[in-house]
Order: structure tokens, then sequence, then C-alpha cells
């Protein structure tokens, strides 16, 4: 395995104290697989992506392990950190205008791993700078090169995020929202591209995303995360067709449907998403989930597994799939 | 763009191009000291004392017969070496320490800001007082007082621009590159604070002349025979009623020096304002 995560919890420094964002979450990625991770905000997506990179907010406390090639990076030290990234890890960020430094040729921006990682002069980098910019197919890339961010339109800009994440050919490349801050049409050729060249160069992918349609069509498996844990898990098709858990059916039918009859509403999911740290045991979704007993609110999760790695958390639904 | 943006682009322009007009005129003058002054300026010739202004003497002479005009072409370099040092020394201490608090956090940021909020607690000229009280004065010392008081300014806004940028999220991506901090604050950070740098630089540059003029006046600055706008106006002091021409002159130097600074500090602050700067 590539990456594998187990017991991870992650605690962020409040006011009132440690505030526990993320917990109980393990999952695993082989070399060349495609994950994707849903949820709401506050969900603690985000937050697992950048624990992975070891670029949470300071006071960040992280615990349980991250085996990436069977090394345990949680906990490794800053320096080894700058070593894996940008080289064996990278991150995509979701908005290409803030992501990119307004004072920096974009060329320079790309090449800069180059330099840091592989050692080439500022003009061989500058050389294949360029040619990555080709590779993510923007054209004119001795121009776009040249030219500063301002320059760019925002799906140009998150071509150019793309090229910098990949140039060290990395293994594990981590996108958060990498198309939230784009237009539709435009978000949809930067997903194919992103998984055809991680196709070519059997790089692993982690894909953030609230939007279930960009994680149905470029991830072979999903995890579906609240409140901060894991609810559902397993292949794509598996998860999104015959989802068993109750949160995961209730965002499969809060999604615009094309065909649905007119005049139907979209149909909420009632309450609001609890401040993460106000689960301290039972099940993050009690409450709002209409199925919720008692247990629900005390019981640590079990977790149910199926077919093919199909494994959710709930207390309601038991080894056939039923609800109990 | 639109129509008040566009005017105050204009007077934008127009502030800097005059600031920029009176900022040469001070360096022409200064770096003309160098070669040629109309007489030297500590000739004194006593028998052509207080001379009106004429063909000879354009800004008449003084006291002692020293001729105006050589004075405050001369004294203008030693306001430029007191502006640029005393800048210089703000910059180079200032950024750097404003820097380290950005990129440290925690414990270091709350010291060195501490210490900056102590160093603003004495008033500027009164530490510059103390300074040269204690070591004798002279511009070497009246620079290094006005250096110092720059220090805590420049620190304090570097931190605060700094730490605006660093929250900017390609500061985040520059790391997930795999840069280290250090290599941030320099590539990162400095450029994207250096408009905010300029324009307060300009502005302190101003103040250092104000400075050093004042602190000469009180006689802890440039010494005689050194020519000094500050030291002419203390001499003018005791001819206020026979000549009072012989304050005006020196006096209206420093303020068109500074005048013309603040104006390029706030030309360049609206050059450099991305909102008035036009996109594309």
């Amino acid at each position: 395995m590539l990456l594998e995560i187990s017991d991870l919890a992650i605690d962020l420094p409040s006011p009132a104290g440690a505030r526990r964002v993320v917990h109980d979450v393990s999952f695993s990625l082989g070399a060349g697989e495609s994950l994707g991770v849903v949820g709401e905000s506050g969900s603690g997506k985000t937050m697992t992506a950048l624990a992975l990179m070891a670029l949470l907010p300071d006071g960040a406390c992280v615990s349980g392990a991250i085996r990436f090639e069977g090394r345990n990076i949680a906990g490794l030290g800053e320096a080894e950190m700058q070593k894996l990234r940008g080289d064996r890890l990278a991150m995509i960020f979701q908005e290409p205008m803030s992501a990119l430094n307004p004072l920096h040729r974009i060329g320079a921006q790309v090449a800069e791993p180059l330099v840091l990682h592989r050692g080439m002069t500022k003009a061989a980098a500058w050389a294949e700078a360029v040619r990555l910019l080709d590779r993510v197919r923007l054209r004119d890339p001795e121009r776009i090169a040249r030219a500063y961010p301002f320059a760019l339109s925002g799906g140009e800009r998150q071509r150019a995020m793309i090229a910098m994440a990949l140039s060290c050919a990395p293994d594990l490349i981590i996108a958060d929202e990498p198309t939230t801050a784009l237009d539709v049409t435009v978000q949809a050729k930067i997903l194919d591209l992103l998984a055809s060249l991680g196709e070519q160069s059997n790089m692993a992918m982690l894909l953030v995303s609230h939007d279930l349609a960009v994680i149905a069509r470029h991830c072979r498996r999903v995890l579906v995360m609240y409140g901060g844990t894991i609810m559902e898990s397993g292949p794509v098709d598996a998860v999104l067709r015959r989802a068993r858990h109750p949160y995961t059916r209730a965002l499969l039918e809060a999604r615009p449907r094309p065909g649905a009859p007119r005049g139907e509403r979209l149909r909420a999911i009632a309450g609001v998403a609890p401040p993460s740290a106000s689960a301290p045991s039972g099940c993050p979704f009690a409450g709002r989930c209409p199925l919720t007993i008692d247990v629900c609110r005390t019981a640590p999760l079990p977790t149910v597994e199926f077919e093919a790695g199909h494994r959710v958390r709930c207390q309601r639904v038991d080894a056939s799939g039923r609800l109990t | 763009m639109s129509a008040s943006a566009l005017k105050a682009r204009g007077r934008a322009g127009a502030s800097l191009r005059l600031g920029f007009a009176l900022v040469a005129l001070l360096i022409g003058a200064a770096a003309l000291s160098l070669v040629w002054t109309p007489y030297p300026p500590d000739a004194i010739d006593v028998p052509h004392k207080l001379l009106q202004p004429s063909f000879a003497h354009w800004l008449g002479t003084d006291g002692l017969g020293r001729d105006v005009a050589s004075q405050i072409l001369a004294g203008a370099r030693v306001s430029i070496l007191v502006g640029l040092i005393a800048v210089g020394i703000g910059l180079a201490f200032g950024v750097a320490l404003g820097l380290l608090a950005a990129a440290a956090k925690g414990v270091v940021e709350d010291a060195i800001m501490k210490l900056c909020d102590l160093t603003f607690a004495f008033p500027a000229l009164l530490s510059a007082i103390m300074l040269t009280a204690t070591y004798g004065p002279g511009v070497v010392n009246a620079i290094v007082a006005i250096g110092v008081y720059n220090v805590p300014i420049f620190a304090k806004l570097t931190r605060a621009t700094a730490n605006g940028v660093l929250a900017r999220e390609f500061t985040l991506a520059a790391r997930a590159a795999g840069r280290g901090p250090l290599a941030i604050a320099f590539d990162h950070v400095l450029p994207n604070v250096a408009p905010a740098l300029i324009v307060q630089a300009t502005i302190q540059f101003a103040v250092a002349i104000l400075a050093e003029a004042a602190l000469s006046y009180l006689g802890l600055g440039a010494q005689p025979p050194q020519a000094s706008w500050g030291r002419m106006l203390s001499d003018a002091q005791s001819w206020m009623y026979v000549a009072p021409r012989l304050a005006v002159f020196p006096g209206l130097a420093v303020a068109l020096s500074v005048f013309g600074l603040n104006l390029l500090g706030d030309g360049l602050r609206d050059a450099l304002d991305p909102r008035l700067r036009a996109r594309g």
C-alpha cells in the first residue's frame, strides 16, 4: 500500500481548549489509485488532507499513524517533511488565484519544486516548466511561463497549479476541491486532465470534494465524511448506488437530479452540521438522522462490512445491509 | 475603472510627479555640492557679513559672511546622508525583526513586538537627545539615534504586512511544494511586503531630515563648521531681528524636501495600491 492511515485524529487549538476535528479515520490508498473524499463543510476532509502533508495550522495535534510507503510520517520532523512535500507528495489547492504568488512568473513557480528537489539549474527547470505547461495542455506554454498569474484565466491558473504539483512526478497528489472555484465546463476538463495524467504516471490521487458527481466520475473509491469521521466507504459504484448509511442516502437525496419531476423540491437534511467538538461519543449524525435511537448518541460507532470493501459505520445497519 | 478612481489616479500621478521633482532637486543639490558650490560653504568673510541676496551671493551671507546658497547646497548632503543611513538602519534591522516575528509566531513574535512597544514609549527626539548626550554630539550619533527610532517602525509594519501575506494561500502552496520557512519569508513574503516598505521608507526619510534639523538646531547634530540646515537655523536665531531671511532659506529647504518626500510617499502608495492599479 502506498498510503495507510490508521486511527487518525486531529485536535486544533481553540480558546476553549483543544477541539477534536477529525477522529477514527482509517483508510488506505494503493499506488495509482484514486480515492474521493466527500463531505460538507466542517466534515474534516480538508484537515485530513492537510494532515497528510503535515501542513495543519500551528498548534494542531495529530495522533494515529500515517504510513507512506510503510514509513510513519505522522510526527516526522519539518526538515524530513520538506523533502517529501512537492517531491513524493503534492497538493493542489482550491483557489488558483490565491495559491499562486502574484509577483512571480508562472514558469518560475512551476519550476520551483524542480530546483528544490531535483537540484536543477534555473534554466533547466524553466525549460522543464515549459514542457510541463504544455503537458497540462496550456496553449503557448512559452508565453504562459513568462506571464504573471493575473494575466491568466482561472482555468489556466489551475492548470499551472497542476503542472507545479506534477513537476516532480509525485506518488500521491492531494487535490483539495481543485475545481470548486471554476466554471462547470472548465471543471470537467481540469478533472479529466488530472485523471489522465494520473493514469499515465501511475500517480495516486486523493480528491477532496463536496460534489458527488465529481467523485463518481473521477474516483474508484470514496469516503463519505461527516462530523470529522468516516461514515461510509467503499467502491464508488457500491457507495453511490447502494448507499447503506442514512447520511449518505440523505446526501444523495439532497442532490438535484436531471429528469426529476418539475416542481419537486430538493430534500434538505434537517438541522445543521454540529460543531465538530460537540460529538464526544456516539454518532455525529445522531440528532439530524431520522433513524436516531438512544444508543446512537452514546455507543461508539460499529463498522459493518459488505462485499468489496464497502464499509458502513452505523448502529442501525446490520450485516445484511438492512436497517434494524 | 470608475470615474472617481480615474480621478484619484490622476491626482496620484500629479503628486507623484511633484514629489519626484522635489526629491530630484534635493539629490541634485547634494550632488552638485560635491563638485561645485559658489563659495566654499565654511569660508568665513566677516567684512561681507549679512549681505542681501545679490548676483555675487544669490541668497546673501550670514552673520560670519559665509555664503548661504553654498551652505544650503552642502547642507543637502548631510540631510540625504542622515536620511539614507537612518532609513537603512531601520530597514535592515526592522525588516529582519518583523519577518522573524511573523515567521516564528508565538513567544518570539510577542517578545519582538513588546520590545518595539517599549521603544515607542520614548519620544523619538528624547531618545535621540539621550543618545547624543551620552555619546557626544555629532552627525554620526544623530544618524544612529534616528536610525534606532526607525527600527520598531519598520519591524511593526513588516510584521503586520507579512502576517497578511502569510495568511494567503500561496504561502501554503509554497510549503506544499517543499519550501522551508526562511525561503518562503524571503522569496514569497518579502516581495509582497516591499510596496508598503517603500512608501514607509520615503516618509521616514522625511522624518529623519526633520529630526536631523531639530538635533542640529539643538546643537546635538552637525557641529560647526559642517554645513547643515538645522545648524543654519540655529545660527540664524541670533540674527532673527536683523536678517530674518537667514532662517527663511534653510527653513524653506527643509520644508520643501520634507514636502517632496511626503508627496512621493503618497504618490507611491497610490501607485502601488492594487485597488487603484489598472488590471491587465
